[in-house]
């Protein structure tokens, strides 16, 4: 398969008049096409700044990021970004707020209106198209969120914990019901998480990057065994606590934590 | 709807009668303000001819009336209130976006901004007076000079306490500066928009007044200062009796319309 998306050597840091901040350190990875990766790491590692990257809102100091072999801004692929809270607006309706990114665009035709009216039925909020955000639930305002951004024919789908403003049973479901939607409308999707069960029910490859500045500690290819998987079936899969115990393995096995277990252990020799 | 217990009743029934005292009580002082007032100026405790009386202004509104008076002045000071506020309202609003889109010019310009917004626009008319005439426009001017700097500082700081994430929301859909300023900011800044208007009414019938003092042949303040000159101080008393009324209808309307807006979102 043909790599959509491709990091090569990425740099980049922030510049404030405090500081700088080294965020990205030579970050190399590929995403192929129709392929769900998540993305794991400590917090603050600069995972958010890897979808800014890939979504053109910053631009590598060093480094480049290709899709299909051609340099980003020279593309012309359509990226989808959804972002930890819906911001759905308050003075718009669901159906307003759904087609706002066609709006931005210029692109109400017809043909576009009609395939957000499908996603619409087809994921349960046709029914409170004309309703403002505030009389809906956290699930179903997310789901919204994802339409909005679906509505733009995406290729590539960038998530940035899309779940975690919701509380733990809603997040399963909606998780579940999201997951469902990207693997039917066969999108190549990112998705960046804090939750280790949330990657492994929703990923084809999981990520896990090093704290900052960030690169790439391991790539795990999840592979549960299982058929028709889902979120939900992926989390009862027999094979789903091996992932488990080893994606937390490495993420709490920081350089600095191996450092300190190394000369534990030549302590204990010594004896 | 479950049937309202009778602890709720008896809660909403102190509420109604606590609401009932408050306006009864209101209208009682407003009364006995009125009796007092009226009573001491006939026993010649105050002097009718300095204090006037509610008798004596009523007289004086009917008089004027009569004699096609009285209209005219408030209608001038009106329609140089809703001129300069309408004035302030565009300006402000253009301003303020101006700044939101050039945050390099904002910082130029803000301590300019602060400097004006503290000013005692009063300073200002006597020399709008010498520098535009005593005419309409000043008077506008001056109306919109009192208003102007704050609505300035007050729309531009609500618009940089927009939630940062809902612009990169745009940016992600592909929107641009003018996409970010039509879809989140004005949007968003309605309800400021509407409350700063409603404090520029009660301040633009200020600037207009004192520029009636000073530059007018016509209008409420001209009244007032005239009344003044010539000693008829019941024209002076019923022309603040007046604005009294103006000032509460004009902020009652905007009131009325930001309610509307609640309820509607
Ligand atoms: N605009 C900015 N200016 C300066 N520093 C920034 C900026 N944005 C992020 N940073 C810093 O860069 C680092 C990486 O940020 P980033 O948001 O990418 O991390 P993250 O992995 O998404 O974190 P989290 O797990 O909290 O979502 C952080 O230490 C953050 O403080
Ligand atoms: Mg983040």
């Amino acid at each position: 398969m043909q790599n959509l998306l491709e990091f090569k050597d990425v740099c980049l840091s922030y510049h404030t008049p405090e500081r700088e901040t080294y965020a990205l350190s030579h970050l190399s990875f590929c995403a192929k096409e129709g392929e769900f990766l998540a993305i794991v790491g400590p917090s603050g590692c600069g995972k958010s700044t890897l979808l800014n990257l890939i979504c053109g809102l910053l631009k590598p100091e060093q480094g480049e990021i290709r899709i299909h072999g051609i340099p980003l801004a020279q593309s012309h692929m359509n990226i989808g970004y959804m972002l930890q809270r819906d911001h759905l607006f308050d003075w718009r309706t669901i159906y307003k707020n759904v087609l706002l990114g066609l709006e931005i665009q210029h692109q109400t035709t017809p043909e576009k209106i009609k395939y957000v009216d499908n996603l619409l039925a087809a994921y349960g909020l046709d029914k409170f198209k004309d309703a403002y955000p505030s009389q809906l639930s956290g699930g179903m305002r997310q789901r919204a969120a994802l339409i909005r951004t679906l509505a733009m024919e995406p290729d590539l789908l960038l998530l940035d914990e899309p779940f975690s403003a919701l509380d733990y049973q809603t997040r399963l479901n909606v998780s579940d019901d999201i997951g469902i939607i990207i693997r039917q409308e066969k999108k190549t999707a990112i998705l960046v998480t804090h939750d280790i069960s949330e990657a492994i029910s929703m990923a084809d490859r999981v990520l896990i990057l090093t704290s900052r500045p960030a690169h790439l500690k391991k790539q795990i290819t999840i592979d549960l065994e299982i058929a028709n998987r889902t979120p939900m079936s992926s989390r009862n899969a027999p094979k789903f606590k091996h992932y488990f115990n080893l994606i937390w393995k490495e993420l709490n096995n920081d350089d600095s934590h191996l450092v300190r277990t190394a000369a534990i252990s030549e302590k204990e020799k010594a004896r | 709807m479950t049937p309202i217990s009778s602890a709720q009743r008896q809660y909403l029934k102190k509420k109604k009668q606590d609401n009932r005292i408050v306006v009864f009580v209101r209208i009682f002082i407003f009364l006995i303000f009125l009796c007092l007032w009226e009573i001491s100026t006939n026993l010649n405790i105050l002097d009718s001819f300095i204090f006037s009386s509610p008798s004596r202004v009523c007289r004086t509104i009917y008089q004027m009336y009569q004699e096609h008076a009285l209209l005219p002045h408030i209608g001038v000071t009106l329609l140089e209130t809703f001129l300069s506020f309408a004035c302030v309202l565009v300006l402000g609003m253009a301003c303020a976006v101006l700044l939101w889109s050039f945050p390099l010019v904002s910082r130029i310009v803000e301590p300019y901004l602060v400097v004006l917004n503290s000013l005692p626009k009063s300073a200002l008319a006597p020399l709008l007076i010498v520098w535009l005439g005593a005419n309409t426009r000043t008077i506008v001017v001056a109306g919109m000079s009192v208003a102007i700097f704050g609505t300035i500082i007050s729309l531009y700081s609500g618009f940089l306490e927009i939630d940062p994430d809902k612009l990169k929301l745009i940016a992600t859909l592909g929107g641009g500066k003018w996409d970010c300023l039509t879809k989140v900011v004005l949007p968003a800044s309605i309800p400021l928009i509407l409350s700063v208007m409603k404090v520029n009414i009660g301040l633009c019938l200020v600037g207009v007044i004192i520029g009636e003092f000073i530059g007018a042949r016509q209008g409420l303040g001209y009244l007032i200062i005239y009344g003044t000159q010539v000693f008829k101080l019941d024209w002076v008393m019923m022309s603040i009796v007046i604005l009294c009324i103006a000032a509460t209808a004009l902020y009652g309307i905007l009131n009325l319309l930001e309610k509307n807006y609640r309820k509607r979102h």
